[in-house]
């Protein structure tokens, strides 16, 4: 065999190998969808559609069993809606900030500071939730409980600030400077600019952030099994224990429930719902996104 | 002079500024607050004998040796795992795909997992590697799913990294007569060697911190030994604090917040080597 064949199987070999690593990432998610709904499919064996959309209870754990998923969604759903209460004011003001106020040197200081925000680990976040932000808003609010939605949702805004407030800066930062420059030759301030010319024409790169956002609120899972109690309840009362979809995948893993059982299965068709949300708006963001950058090409 | 409305604009332009400030500065000052707290919480508890001890009721007497050990394990072997793959998967997408549907799927593909949340990793560990594959609640199993978690983030970069090397270089490298792989080995891959590493380290230095993820494959609250194989059951820094966390007494309260301490130094350093790196050799190329 001369140099030259054998440097061609030699390169086939190796495409073939880089080919088996850059398919590992779809067998991942064949990995997680055949998971989800192989569990999900023995779990609705047992108990109904009907009763897992509208029971309002979800007591698996309990010797009177009711699977209503709702009370977890719902859960879930507070301390996101609270977590966004924060982070959608905060990331957009600091995103405005940034791009239109900031010099070249505080952003260069200040936005990777924002980012360790992001890069602390949720455990620690759990335990300022719990420790440090619930005893202080019991000081101002007589009754909240120990466990709760609002210190755990506030907390996780704070940690989802950096995402929206970095990808809202970067749509503003990508408005074309000719439309800014329109406004301010029409003596309009810095404000003006930014609420009438760089905002609405951002929108679409803004709106996918904050989509974003909601998809890690909703999928973020030590601060709420720290913070916010182990007690599904369909409610919206943000001073009261709670749990969340993530939260209650945790309560069981903790314990030593069999494989196979009921029990079991319920964290997959828990972990299912989870999914089918986030991929939503993941896709949803994408969508916005994709929209966005169509606009100015 | 009157109060025509375009000094009410510059009021209402200023009155903005200062709050977007405020805004911006909120975030920062959460950060100072949480690191204080912690501080004082935690840092009288922080000694050598904390740091060699395992795990006791007696929250005086406890320490994190298994969990440090175990975080070791756990995340030696996730780099040595995440890294061959993350970066051949980054080097095919690069290099070797064509544009077509195929490529466009397999980007969308890996843009979602980045998306998925971590405690679904933990259930596809579950089920995959704990009962599939039964490697049971052990190291590997730990490291397998934490790979899968931060492989998307690594193929990231990679892409990134290489994507910023010009395409001059490979022009020169193909004319002395060098194939495709000779020319991403010698002359692609060194350069974009420190992007690459830089983006490694810090999905590392995110895998170090998860917590969920760990916990639904069943990773151990309590150990009180250290493991010999990577078949061996583990524990690891973050789930050991919040296991301290979640109970009543203070004195695990404190043990918690030393613990986190110990993490946040940790990530601490990983994230400085990161940030050299990328210093270091920026200053160095300049094409």
């Amino acid at each position: 065999m001369d140099r030259r064949s054998r440097q061609r199987i030699t390169e086939g070999c190796i495409k073939g190998i880089l080919f088996i690593c850059a398919s590992l990432s779809i067998l991942t998610t064949i990995g997680i969808i055949g998971i989800l709904i192989f569990e999900t499919v023995e779990f609705f064996r047992e108990v109904s559609f009907f009763e897992f959309l509208t029971d309002p209870q979800w007591t698996p754990l309990f010797v009177d069993k009711h699977f209503g998923i709702m009370s977890l969604v719902c859960g879930t759903a507070l301390v996101a809606f609270i977590a966004m209460l924060v982070a959608i004011p905060l990331g957009l003001l600091s995103a405005v900030y940034l791009s239109e106020y900031a010099s070249a040197r505080f952003r260069e200081v200040v936005k990777p500071l924002l980012e360790i925000l992001a890069g602390v680990p949720t455990v620690v976040y759990g335990y300022f939730a719990l420790l440090f932000v619930t005893p202080l808003l019991q000081v101002l609010i007589p009754g909240l409980a120990g466990f709760n939605a609002l210190a755990p949702g506030i907390v996780m805004g704070i940690m989802i600030l950096p995402m929206v407030s970095s990808l809202s800066e970067d749509a503003m930062y990508a408005v074309p400077m000719d439309l800014k420059e329109g406004a301010y030759a029409l003596g309009a301030t810095r404000f003006q600019v930014a609420v009438k010319v760089v905002i609405p024409a951002a929108l679409s790169g803004i709106m996918s952030s904050f989509v974003l956002a909601v998809s890690r609120a909703i999928g973020e899972t030590m601060i709420v099994t720290i913070a916010s109690g182990q007690q599904p309840r369909l409610t919206l009362n943000p001073l009261v224990p709670i749990e969340t979809i993530t939260a209650y995948i945790v309560q069981v893993s903790l314990g030593d429930t069999p494989s196979g059982t009921l029990e079991y299965r319920t964290i997959f068709a828990a972990g299912m719902t989870l999914f089918v949300f986030t991929l939503a708006l993941n896709l949803m963001s994408h969508w916005l996104k994709e929209r966005f950058r169509e606009e100015y090409r | 002079m009157t109060k025509g409305p375009l000094s009410r604009n510059k009021l209402i332009d200023r009155v903005f500024k200062i709050t977007a400030l405020v805004a911006t500065v909120v975030g920062l000052v959460f950060l100072s607050v949480l690191i204080i707290d912690i501080l004082i919480d935690g840092l009288g508890r922080v000694s050598w004998s904390f740091l060699t001890s395992f795990p006791s009721r007696r929250p005086e007497r406890a320490g994190i040796l298994s969990a440090i050990v175990g975080t070791l394990w756990v995340m030696g072997l996730t780099a040595l795992f995440s890294f061959p793959l993350g970066v051949c998967a980054g080097i095919y997408l690069e290099e070797y795909a064509k544009k077509g549907v195929l490529t466009k799927l397999v980007e969308i593909n890996i843009a979602n997992l980045a998306g998925v949340p971590s405690i679904i990793y933990g259930l596809l560990g579950l089920g995959i590697f704990v009962r599939t594959l039964a490697l049971e609640r052990s190291v590997i199993s730990g490291a397998l799913t934490l790979t899968l978690l931060i492989l998307p983030i690594i193929i990231t970069t990679t892409r990134e990294s290489l994507k910023a090397i010009p395409f001059s270089i490979r022009e020169a490298s193909y004319a002395l007569g060098a194939t495709l792989w000779q020319t991403i080995l010698r002359q692609v891959l060194p350069v974009a060697m420190p992007g690459i590493l830089t983006g490694t380290i810090l999905a590392l230095s995110r895998a170090i911190g998860e917590t969920a993820p760990l916990i639904a494959i069943g990773a151990l609250t309590y150990i009180a030994f250290l493991p010999e194989s990577v078949f061996d059951p583990f524990t690891v820094l973050p789930i050991q604090t919040f296991n301290w966390v979640s109970r009543p007494q203070k004195g695990f309260a404190t043990n918690a917040a030393a613990a986190i301490i110990v993490l946040l130094l940790l990530t601490l350093i990983m994230n400085s080597i990161a940030i050299y790196l990328r210093h270091r050799f920026q200053r160095r190329i300049k094409w």
